[in-house]
């Protein structure tokens, strides 16, 4: 599995905290995009895709590429990264789960020594 | 009661790992401070699998857990607030050691998955492995999990901000 050092996985997750940002992602996994195209497909203004897409370039998720007067973003170097975060995503479920079975399974142990206990009595 | 009881309650915590054991594969491990049965038990019994398979930090809750524990038995959650349903059946239970499940609510072709319980010195390693039907299947449930995650997930994204923060 890859490796992240503690900033890059702040700036991953971060970036991936956000619907739209994460709609982006999707997007441009199907097509390359231009910042107008996006802000169309998202219905926001230029300067809040701009602003969503910077977030995205700076963790790394995407780049982008000044063509003539448009400028392109298609997703970044670090598309294997983003299968990690969904990973690390669904670890972070599961270990919130088995928290809560480690505590179920405390109790079943402790019923059964108190159970066993009364048995012998 | 002697003095050593008291640490010995002190639940430990032990690791989860989550990894990718090939391009229709996820496995996930994790040892838990029990014999299993008691595991196997809380996997099986509807009760007790309602305490520990919604966590609080996914901010939705269990609204209805049926499970037919048995060979060709069926089972089905339903969440609250969004009604939204896993559903399956079991094909193989070995009391106490394995588990298969199919997951069903995508359609068929779901995911097949399968819990092994192994107990040593009194402790319980737990693997869930889950095979899909095609790379493409696994590579979905990625995406798609990442788009269901948008809101049910919504408290975990903060969860995981936190601990981000806290590592560095």
């Amino acid at each position: 599995m890859v490796q992240y050092t503690s900033g890059r996985l702040d700036a991953s997750f971060a970036a991936l905290s956000d619907p739209t940002r994460r709609g982006v992602l999707e997007q441009l996994g199907r097509a390359d995009a231009s910042i107008t195209d996006l802000a169309e497909t998202f219905h926001m203004t230029l300067t809040g895709m701009r602003k969503h897409v910077g977030v995205l370039e700076q963790a790394g998720l995407v780049t982008t590429e000044k063509v003539g007067r448009v400028r392109i973003c298609n997703l970044g170097p670090r598309r294997l990264e983003e299968e990690a975060a969904w990973i690390e995503r669904y670890r972070q479920l599961w270990d919130a789960r088995f928290d809560e079975l480690d505590k179920v399974v405390e109790e079943l142990k402790r019923k059964e020594k108190v159970d066993g206990r009364r048995n012998r009595e | 009661m002697d003095a050593g009881t008291e640490s010995e309650l002190v639940p430990m915590k032990n690791r989860t790992t989550v990894e990718r054991k090939s391009e229709r594969e996820l496995v996930v491990t994790r040892t838990f401070n029990g014999p299993a049965r008691l595991v196997f038990e809380a996997w099986t019994k509807p009760e007790l699998f309602r305490q520990w398979w919604v966590p609080k930090s996914m901010g939705m809750s269990l609204l209805s857990c049926e499970m037919d524990v048995r060979v060709g038995g069926k089972y089905r959650l339903e969440f609250e607030p969004d009604a939204m349903a896993f559903f399956g059946t079991y094909l193989e239970v070995t009391p106490h050691s394995r588990l298969v499940w199919t997951n069903e609510e995508g359609g068929e072709g779901g995911p097949v998955t399968t819990v092994t319980f192994e107990e040593k010195g009194g402790k319980t390693l737990l693997v869930m492995h889950e095979l899909y039907s095609s790379k493409e299947a696994l590579d979905n449930a990625g995406s798609g999990a990442a788009d269901a995650m948008v809101e049910t997930f919504a408290q975990l994204d903060e969860l995981l901000l936190t601990l981000g923060a806290s590592v560095g």
